[in-house]
């Protein structure tokens, strides 16, 4: 068993977990998120592994499907703030100093300003729900990857052998799509890959604040902020099984981008 | 006795193939090498021949995808990891390739009186400072306000004021300019009086020659032979082996030669064209 | 052909100078061996010479005009550690024939085995990297090709061997070459002339 074996095998449970309640979601159907009043308030059972809440829905059901959501909501908008983080730091590296500046004052302004404030405000302005969440998420979170890909740009430029590639009379097209992007996509993915969980947090915070996904919508966030008002009762399930669904989530997610990142680091590839 | 023994030491490293497969690699085969207290021994080889490896693993700081056999001892001890941990940085010393093995948040000054054992560090700090030609207010500085070769010089500081018995010096001269190299020279050559044995890994035939005692020639990974420094003169008439004879004439104030392999002889042919 | 450094001054930011006014022109078919000591900012003084880095103040002149801002550049510049000098993604046959396609009595004439084109970058030596790069850079419109330290790293086999080579196709194709080195013994054997960087500015 060698490093890379164990690496790529890191990768591909965390991986499995993350398709878990992917798959499972649809499978489930919505029977089971109907109120059964004959079924309330019950602790997990066989029946219910995750118990019931206070309308007799099933909590498990809810929690996959609410997790599925969460997926996929954290997705777009991952993938979102990654496409602005790309474009706005291949910008800053190549447009010149005036474009150079005025992305790194957006980048250090976006910074400044605490996240969860400016989440909830393009949450409130873009008007909630699913489409709300994905925009406010997706706005918020490229900052630092933006930064990240700048600076390594501008290292790449000044390397020796863009230099050279610039002599032997090859073009700014060229050296970008040859040199620079070879360099730059795994450091990409793997940003984005790091982007998912922070999406998914804030996707769940904002909408245990409110101003997220509609409480129709079985969503982990939601689930949590409802289950608020039983903790108190003794009904511990509400809350702890969604959450710690959420934290293995989240820590996949990690787990997954770390090892993907030990892969592709020239430096620990022969480890 | 010699102080530092190296018999038959072979490293083979573990890389990555395609994917997930590893190979073997083979870098250093059945090396042999002794130094006695006092004596410079220099080992001089092409870059890329594995020679930086040889300290590596005398100083049992190879990558962890390295595997080592053969034998080596310091002083009769045989060099396991946790004897090379007590003895590192005391009793042998090391001047490193790179000049980023420097803390980059410490004084120069400092991290040089840090590595002094015995008498006043400030004291011998200053010295060795005075030595290799180091301005008194450079020991205020940073690594990054240093030039290559004055980074360089600081490293040689460290590893002289530490007063070991044994210094391994991986290529300490690129960069300096030759007042300079022969400066850092005359200072080992100095230090190897005072009875410290030292190996001196380089590619520069000529700086090894001028304080070395033996030279041991080293190619694709293997010591051709260990001769002595001053079987290196004339014609090579009294260097053994081909490829030693071939390094020698190659100097450029030696012919220039370039041997011919399919004759197995070496041609002296005059290179300055008459622009 | 002749190129031309004009009272070339270079600093970084609001530092000290690093050289100022220095002047020297190199001709086609010329070997000129560059000599001082390090840090004395030879190394910067030929990336100004090759286009690889701008001056504060002069100019540099390739028969009396600027140096060519597009295309592949007559003026070629060789590095100390060809390692920095090569993508470390591209296999060696990818590097040589970035600008052109040298034929196989260039790789024969410069010892390179077709075999190391099919290698990555840290599957060869110094010396077979260099010679790679060196290929690079003689492209038949190179006029002139700036060494520095190029062999320095390399032992002294392998160094004749370059040289020998580099020497040859420089006569035959009359291009011009400056020799940067601290090894008086390699600039007094290969060079016609000498010129001391201190004495320039």
């Amino acid at each position: 068993m060698n490093l890379r074996k164990k690496t790529l095998g890191y990768a591909i449970v965390a991986f499995v977990l993350l398709l878990l309640p992917v798959v499972l979601s649809p499978l489930l159907g919505s029977e089971q998120l109907a109120t059964h009043l004959t079924a309330r308030n019950e602790a997990p059972s066989w029946s219910h592994p995750f118990g019931t809440d206070w309308l007799g829905r099933d909590m498990f059901t809810r929690s996959i499907k609410g997790l599925a959501l969460s997926l996929g909501v954290g997705l777009t908008a991952a993938l979102a703030s990654g496409l602005i983080a790309g474009t706005l730091g291949l910008m800053a590296a190549t447009l010149g100093k005036a474009a150079d500046r005025f992305i790194s004052w957006l980048i250090d302004l976006f910074l400044s300003v605490p996240h969860l404030v400016l989440l909830l405000l393009i949450a409130f302005v873009t008007g909630g729900g699913v489409k709300g969440v994905i925009i406010a998420v997706g706005l918020t979170h490229w900052p630092s990857l933006a930064r990240l890909i700048r600076a390594e740009i501008l290292q790449l430029k000044s390397s020796e052998f863009v230099l050279v590639s610039r002599h032997m009379g090859r073009s700014r097209w060229w050296i970008a799509t040859r040199h620079l992007l070879p360099h730059l996509w795994p450091q990409f993915i793997v940003g984005t890959l790091l982007l998912f969980p922070h999406a998914i947090l804030h996707e769940a915070a904002i909408t245990f604040l409110g101003m997220g996904l509609s409480p129709h919508q079985p969503a982990i966030g939601i689930i949590l902020s409802e289950s608020m008002r039983y903790l108190s009762t003794g009904m511990w399930w509400l809350a702890f099984f969604p959450g710690l669904c959420l934290l293995i989530l989240v820590r996949s997610f990690d787990v997954l981008a770390t090892n993907l990142y030990a892969l592709v680091d020239p430096n620990r590839s022969q480890e | 006795m010699p102080l530092l023994e190296v018999n038959q030491l072979s490293i083979t490293f573990t890389q990555y193939d395609r994917g997930l497969r590893q190979k073997k690699v083979p870098v250093i085969q059945n090396l042999s090498l002794a130094v006695e207290r006092g004596e410079i021994v220099a080992v001089v080889g092409a870059s890329g021949s594995g020679k930086s490896l040889l300290a590596h693993a005398i100083l049992g700081i190879l990558p962890h995808n390295a595997a080592v056999s053969g034998r080596m001892a310091f002083d009769g001890q045989p060099l396991t990891p946790t004897v090379i941990r007590k003895l590192r940085g005391k009793r042998i010393a090391f001047v490193p390739q790179s000049v980023q093995s420097l803390d980059p948040l410490m004084r120069v000054g400092d991290q040089v009186r840090q590595a002094v054992r015995t008498g006043d560090p400030a004291a011998e700090q200053q010295r060795a400072f005075a030595q290799y030609g180091l301005a008194p207010q450079v020991a205020r500085r940073y690594p990054f306000q240093l030039s290559g070769g004055m980074a360089r010089r600081v490293l040689v500081s460290i590893a002289t004021v530490s007063g070991a018995e044994l210094l391994i010096a991986d290529e300490p001269t690129p960069g300096m300019d030759p007042a300079v190299v022969q400066e850092t020279l005359r200072a080992f050559k100095a230090f190897a009086d005072k009875g410290t044995a030292i190996v001196f890994i380089t590619h520069d035939l000529e700086a090894a020659l001028t304080i070395a005692d033996k030279v041991a020639v080293f190619h694709a990974g293997a010591t051709l032979e260990v001769t002595q420094a001053a079987d290196f003169e004339g014609k090579g008439e009294r260097l053994r082996h081909p490829y030693t004879r071939a390094l020698w004439l190659a100097l450029p104030q030696n012919g220039f030669a370039i041997p011919d392999e399919e004759a197995g002889e070496t041609q002296i042919c005059s290179l300055k064209h008459e622009a | 052909m002749q190129l031309e450094a004009r009272s070339i001054s270079k600093r970084y930011g609001e530092e000290q100078w690093l050289f100022r006014n220095a002047n020297a022109a190199l001709q086609t078919g010329e070997v000129v061996g560059l000599l001082g000591p390090s840090g004395c900012g030879k190394s910067t003084f030929c990336r100004i010479l090759a286009g690889y880095d701008s001056s504060t103040e002069g100019e540099v002149m390739l028969d009396g005009e600027r140096l060519p801002s597009k295309g592949y550049r007559p003026v070629q510049l060789i590095f100390q550690h060809p390692e920095r000098a090569v993508n470390p993604r591209w296999k060696a046959g990818a590097i040589m024939n970035e600008g052109w396609q040298p034929d196989g009595s260039m790789l024969e004439s410069l010892e390179i085995n077709p075999e190391w084109l099919n290698r990555w970058p840290s599957e060869l030596s110094g010396g077979e990297l260099q010679r790679i790069c060196i290929a690079r850079a003689l492209a038949p419109h190179t006029r002139f090709i700036l060494a520095d330290e190029m062999t320095t790293m390399l032992d002294a086999i392998t160094q004749a061997r370059i040289w020998k080579t580099v020497l040859e196709l420089a006569a035959s194709r009359q291009m011009g070459l400056m020799v940067v080195s601290h090894d008086r013994h390699l600039i007094d054997r290969i060079c016609t002339r000498v010129i001391d960087f201190r004495s320039l500015g």
